[in-house]
């Protein structure tokens, strides 16, 4: 098991490197920073000047090597719009997002996976057919619009929920179950055909065999092997909505970074972009490496390749 | 206590399918005593692999089961609810399946696996349970049985797998082994292996087998008792040596004709076929159901065939005993 680890460390931190160096290039790829940051009435030397005074105008691996020292530090210097260290303002941020994104994976979680495990034990049943429109609807329904109707019905018309903010408990309600049942039809469909697929192999008529009741073939022998799949496709999952909760942020007015990096972007505040892509993508390597590790936990076979 | 351990009387399993009821498995009847050795013989399809998970009460919910009587010991399996068919399972009558190589749980070491059985129905520790599973393990011929314990199933041979899924089978002493086809997996040189550690453990443990397999080979070094399956009937049933010595139903003598004889088949013959091909089981079956490959078939057998021969030897065919020479086989 730790061989694997390691190896998978390994590979981990040179993805890492890799995604470090394109969130630096973007800069210069969304063309001259300076002239951006100058503005349109800004003249030629005001220009240069700026160039200058950021160090746009050395060499941009020397830039890159001290963007990246300065990042390990924890410090992404300072946002050309707040004008308040990057780092900081992130790291408030995050703390909304990060509650949300773990709510909203959980919440996913527990509604996909028994509900999945429940279809695929009587396919075509009631139950299935309820699961199956669940998750039609689930992904057929923007998430701004589902948004707007439980405000609409829990917020305004019966007054059980506040509408928008992050100041309570009572607040993540809504935007939770909003996230939650976007990553959830995946989840509820793949469960399923994982379930499905293990409960007719030659592995569980042994569990049978054996004289172990339903319950302990069930999630003793068949889940086990069935949630591998999903396992990985939750990480991606929750990386995504880390990174990408920018709508269900904006509808219910909680300012996380996912909202964070809209603005940013709306206002070419690029040390704050850069930090947040950079951030964002370590969000998805940590979470791949944990799936990768945990997968591994469950299934013996991935240990040795 | 009777000296019957399982019998089974007219057990019919029927499939809907979408066009029509399959009739699998058509009145059959067997029985078994204790530390005795029943082989039951047929090609793929004939419902031999049915019949036996009838027995274990492990057939899929669309599979309806009829029979006059299904007795193990003293438990009626018709009327047993789950627990205490759960209670036999493992326990009292074992099972080993055709596929070692898909039959373990992949994500469990071999030592859960076994312990798990004997933990399943007997209030032992772990340590005697892990005990019991070493002793297995070196029963079934396993080297190094302690250290295997904590390997997975994909760290194993096919034969090694197979014995080991034996020794699950065994870890509560069973009083019926059933094995579906447990060598046709394995390479040649191994099943011989296999083989004559199932019937090494049978003696040993006094324990009753129901062999099912289509190698009329197998059956010949292993069987006190033989019953022939074709299309869903028992078409021959009788001890092993006597049903080898003189086969009745023409197909019983098809089959043995497919195998080569020791002594008998001549080097370089060309080994027996048997034409065509089993007869769809959908909607009504009736009359013989092997007139349409038997080289004797008479207008008189499509009607139902009784059962012949003596109490010990029955055969399912209208022929004269003397069919045998008609056939000109030994030409």
């Amino acid at each position: 098991m730790l061989p694997f680890i390691l190896k998978r460390l390994g590979l981990a931190l040179l993805v890492a490197f890799t995604v470090s160096f394109i969130s630096f290039s973007l800069l210069f790829l969304s063309g001259d920073p300076a002239a951006a940051l100058a503005g349109e009435t800004a003249s030629g030397e005001d220009i240069e000047a700026i160039r200058r005074v950021y160090g746009f105008d050395r060499p941009m691996l020397v830039q890159y090597g001290e963007w990246l020292f300065s990042a390990i530090r924890g410090d992404f210097g300072e946002s050309y719009y707040f004008k308040l260290p990057v780092a900081s303002l992130i790291a408030e941020r995050l703390q909304v997002t990060m509650l949300l994104g773990v709510c909203g994976i959980t919440f996913a979680l527990l509604t996909a996976v028994p509900l999945g495990v429940a279809a695929a034990i009587r396919p075509n049943s009631l139950i299935d057919r309820v699961a199956l429109f669940l998750s039609v609807a689930g992904q057929a329904m923007p998430s701004f619009w589902f948004g707007l109707i439980l405000i609409v019905v829990f917020a305004i018309q019966l007054g059980l929920l506040p509408p928008s903010g992050a100041a309570t408990w009572r607040h993540f309600i809504m935007p939770t179950i909003v996230l939650g049942y976007y990553a959830m039809p995946a989840i509820m469909r793949l469960t399923r055909a994982g379930m499905l697929d293990v409960l007719n192999s030659d592995f569980i008529r042994t569990a049978r065999a054996k004289g172990a009741g339903e319950g302990r073939v069930l999630f003793k022998h068949a889940l086990r092997n069935a949630i591998i799949p999903v396992v990985s496709l939750a990480a991606v999952q929750m990386g995504f909505m880390l990174g990408g909760s920018i709508v269900v942020e904006s509808v219910f007015a909680l300012h996380g970074a996912g909202f964070l990096a809209w603005e940013s972007i709306a206002r070419n505040d690029l040390p704050t972009v850069q930090a947040l892509i950079l951030v964002f993508s370590m969000f998805y390597i940590v979470f791949t490496f944990l799936a990768d590790v945990l997968n591994a936990w469950l299934d013996p076979r991935m240990r040795s390749s | 206590m009777t000296d019957t351990l399982l019998s089974v009387k007219n057990l019919t399993l029927n499939i809907p399918t979408g066009s029509g009821t399959l009739h699998a498995v058509r009145g059959i009847d067997f029985d078994l005593k204790r530390g005795e050795t029943l082989s039951i013989v047929g090609e793929s399809g004939s419902g031999k692999s049915l019949t036996s998970l009838a027995v274990m009460g492990l057939l899929g919910k669309s599979i309806k089961r009829q029979a006059d009587e299904m007795r193990f010991d003293n438990v009626d399996l018709q009327t047993a609810n789950r627990r205490v068919m759960r209670d036999l399972r493992g326990n009292r009558i074992a099972m080993i399946f055709q596929e070692p190589m898909t039959s373990l749980n992949p994500a469990y070491t071999i030592g859960d696996q076994l312990t798990e059985t004997l933990l399943l129905h007997r209030k032992v520790s772990k340590s005697v349970a892990r005990a019991r599973a070493i002793e297995l393990l070196e029963k079934v011929g396993i080297t190094a049985a302690e250290s295997r314990l904590s390997q997975y199933p994909h760290q194993l041979s096919g034969g090694l797998r197979q014995r080991v899924m034996i020794a699950l089978a065994l870890m509560c002493e069973p009083d019926l082994l059933i094995a579906d086809e447990p060598t046709t997996a394995l390479d040649v040189t191994i099943q011989a292996q296999i083989l004559r550690l199932l019937v090494d453990l049978t003696r040993e443990m006094n324990m009753a087998m129901i062999l099912i397999t289509h190698d009329l080979g197998v059956v010949a070094r292993v069987a006190d008792k033989v019953a022939v399956m074709y299309a869903g009937e028992l078409v021959e049933t009788g001890p092993a040596a006597e049903v080898f010595a003189t086969p009745s139903h023409p197909y019983t003598r098809g089959l043995l004709r497919c195998i080569p004889q020791p002594g008998k088949t001549e080097r370089g013959a060309p080994l027996g076929t048997i034409p065509g091909i089993v007869p769809s089981l959908i909607g009504e079956v009736s009359g013989c159901v092997f007139r349409t490959r038997c080289p004797h078939a008479r207008p008189e057998c499509r009607a139902d065939i009784p059962l012949r021969g003596d109490a010990s030897h029955e055969f399912k065919c209208i022929h004269p005993d003397g069919a045998l020479s008609e056939e000109g086989e030994a030409a």
